[in-house]
């Protein structure tokens, strides 16, 4: 009886959120597709070619588990702001296992993931269980990964480790985009490993909100905390899991980032959280939670690091205009869900 | 049950101060305090040793550990009492305060040097370069309460901008640029004024708790923004305007920072973007937690508040007393962030509470006492 009411009460949820979920991802694709447009209008010559916009994958392959996992915990009406500096104590973590204590590749891998995982279930616990504010709790988290991070090593150094580094020139061929070089020489598009790890990630996710319980679930809490109640979902525990997995995220993002640096540094994956914060509101992940969609925060990911390059290739000094590009767009598509929230309750 | 608590009460008053010890919310901070003092007392009593030294220019001047705190506390405590207007206002904090330190620094160098990073004089009085920098620094207190108030941002993700923005937009003011001051005038606020052996920044500090003293005693600045943030919607049917009040607190939390950049340029007579006031909203909002403030917003104490800062500071200088690497330090700061929202949680009160009677039913142990 109760399963009956469920569904169609979820399916109805689903319909109305999809409407805005849809809103907000055509804006966000039409966003990235006039910026790509413009920039290769404007700018031309690198942009034309697959390998730039390929590029941008192989250097935001981490943002984009990140940013994924982030979505997940917006999604659900939360925040976790410590996944940058979770990254940075993943990489130095891994490089101090690897050169130091003699680890080997798949151990460190297990590493990051339990990093991860460890501050996943710690926060989710603190926000879910404890009903402790999800901002002042990631931010401590932040806090502290950054202070282990000093603990473990204060300075920079590269892994010389032969089987990471074997793994970390890896690349893969991608068929059909290679373009002729000014020798005449062809040269084969690549990506990393990382950026196929980034598409499995955002493949598996996207399936898991669209057709597995946990996921429905995730959009009930976040669109309305007491009447998922009443419809019977576990709200603390989809909170919980929300948090486990964007923790989760963060370790296998930080690894990704660890392979393509090949370093350990405190200063790794400094404001990280505040870019795939801004790729999932790009993305149309609403912070009111309830609304967003991985392949939206693909795109965010996407856009945000296409204006990151647009702006580079301008000649602009980066340390800047990137930073202040990216808090101006991040404050219209904030806005923009403003007004879009004000003209809803306005229907209402 | 409370009938008959109120009677022991009364009839032991020794207990009855005791209990409201506890319950008052200076107890936080001031045990968090006393904590730290027998640490210190224990680890390394010359910790407190105050001493009269002579400062490079010949003036006598004072220096130990303690003052150490009382000087470098001093933003803290002038933030601290901004950000607790505004997390009671708003239920959320402002982490852009780092970053709109760097903006105000860099807006008092840029009026006073001009275009020039090495002036041999001031282009502009002093007082002009502060006046600017309270202005700007007002102007953006007010953006991030626009978005808060007006477009009901979450406070913490709309400062978020500020937060990322703030250093660039630092650079940017100065041309990227690091000028230096030699003017020695320019270097009193930070530091010392002549003749006088404490650090300006104490007086400052002192001032700014003047004033919002004076402020909160004869305006209904805290009943507006305590019933704000209690309930915005039945605030609003009583005839406060929420969004205004909101505004407000930003604002003022605005001048607080200008006030505290300007302090930090003035230490160096110069500054650095990335590095000035860096992770200081950290420590302002533990101060706020420390202080026994609900960060979900509501009642606020502000003594409780700026006694936390100084806390904070305390455990800071400790730290660094005991060579804790700088960037380490937020770990260790970051563990007592998490143990005090825990042993706040409301969820974790009732337990404790709970557990409390069933290990000590209250009246058995009472009698006792009495």
């Amino acid at each position: 009886m109760s399963t009956n009411s469920n569904v169609s009460k979820k399916g109805l949820k689903d319909r109305v959120a999809l409407t805005d979920t849809s809103l907000l991802l055509i804006i966000t694709i039409v966003v990235f597709v006039v910026m790509y447009v413009c920039a290769v209008v404007f700018l031309g010559k690198g942009f034309t070619k697959p390998q730039t916009f390929l590029n941008i994958l192989n250097e935001n392959a981490s943002l984009i588990i990140l940013s994924c996992g982030m979505s997940l915990v917006m999604i659900t009406g939360g925040i976790d702001i410590s996944v940058g500096q979770v990254t940075a104590l993943v990489c130095m973590a891994c490089a101090v296992h690897l050169d130091f204590n003699g680890g080997n590749v798949v151990s460190s891998m297990f590493l990051a993931v339990g990093i991860g995982l460890a501050f996943g279930v710690v926060q989710g616990f603190l926000v879910a269980y404890l009903d402790i504010q999800p901002f002042i709790v990631t931010l401590a988290g932040l806090f502290f990964a950054k202070g282990m991070t000093t603990i473990i090593n204060s300075s920079q150094f590269n892994v010389q480790n032969e089987q990471f580094q074997a793994m970390k020139t890896t690349t893969v061929t991608v068929p059909l985009l290679g373009a002729v070089n000014k020798q005449g020489v062809y040269v084969p598009a690549y990506v990393e490993i990382g950026v196929i790890v980034a598409l499995v990630v955002v493949i598996l996710l996207f399936v898991a909100l669209r057709w597995t319980k946990l996921g429905r679930n995730f959009y009930a809490v976040g669109g309305n905390n007491q009447s998922a109640n009443m419809l019977g979902i576990n709200v603390k525990l989809t909170k919980f899991m929300a948090h486990v997995l964007c923790g989760l995220c963060a370790g296998i993002g930080g690894y990704v980032y660890f392979m393509h640096v090949g370093s350990g540094s405190p200063s790794h994956a400094a404001g990280a959280e505040m870019n795939a914060i801004a790729s999932s509101i790009i993305g149309g992940t609403m912070l009111t939670g309830g609304v967003g969609n991985i392949i939206g925060t693909f795109f965010g990911v996407l856009s945000l690091s296409t204006i990151k390059n647009i702006v580079a290739s301008l000649g602009l000094d980066e340390a800047w205009w990137t930073n202040i590009t990216v808090a101006a767009m991040l404050c219209i598509f904030l806005l923009v869900q403003s007004v879009i929230l004000a003209r809803k309750a306005n229907k209402k | 049950m409370t009938v008959s608590d109120n009677k022991l009460k009364t009839k032991n008053p020794v207990l009855g101060a005791l209990g409201k010890l506890v319950q008052n919310q200076l107890f936080i901070p001031l045990a968090a305090l006393l904590v730290l003092v027998l640490f210190n007392l224990i680890a390394d009593p010359s910790f407190f040793k105050i001493s009269l030294d002579q400062s490079s220019a010949g003036y006598p001047v004072l220096s130990g550990y303690l003052i150490t705190i009382i000087d470098n506390a001093s933003e803290l405590a002038i933030l601290a009492i901004g950000m607790t207007l505004v997390t009671s206002a708003s239920g959320g904090q402002d982490i852009s305060v780092g970053s709109a330190i760097a903006i105000a620094g860099s807006v008092v160098l840029r009026v006073l040097c001009g275009t020039d990073s090495r002036p041999t004089e001031l282009k502009a009085p002093i007082i002009v370069a502060f006046i600017v920098c309270v202005i700007v620094s007002m102007i953006f207190g007010a953006f991030n309460g626009v978005l808060v108030a007006y477009f009901k941002i979450q406070p913490m993700v709309a400062t978020l901008i500020l937060y990322t923005a703030g250093r660039s937009i630092a650079a940017w003011i100065n041309n990227n640029e690091l000028p230096i001051i030699s003017e020695p005038s320019f270097g009193y606020y930070g530091n010392f004024i002549p003749g006088i052996p404490l650090p300006t920044p104490v007086f400052i500090a002192a001032a700014c708790m003047i004033i919002i003293a004076l402020i909160l005693k004869f305006t209904n600045l805290r009943l507006y923004s305590q019933s704000v943030g209690i309930n915005p919607y039945s605030s609003r049917l009583n005839g406060i305007n929420p969004q205004v009040v909101k505004l407000i607190t930003f604002i003022i939390l605005g001048a607080c920072v200008a006030v505290a950049g300007f302090i930090k340029v003035s230490r160096l007579s110069t500054i650095n973007y990335s590095v000035v006031a860096k992770d200081i909203e950290m420590d302002v909002i533990l101060a706020v937690a420390l202080g026994g403030n609900a960060l979900s917003g509501g009642k606020f104490n502000m003594t409780a508040s700026i006694m936390g800062a100084y806390v904070i500071q305390f455990l800071t200088t400790t730290l660094f007393k005991f060579k804790v690497n700088a960037n380490a330090i937020s770990a260790y700061k970051a563990v007592v962030v998490i143990i005090l929202v825990v042993l706040s949680a409301p969820i974790v009160r009732e337990k404790l509470m709970q557990l409390k009677k069933k290990i000590m039913p209250g009246s058995g142990v009472r009698k006792e006492v009495a």
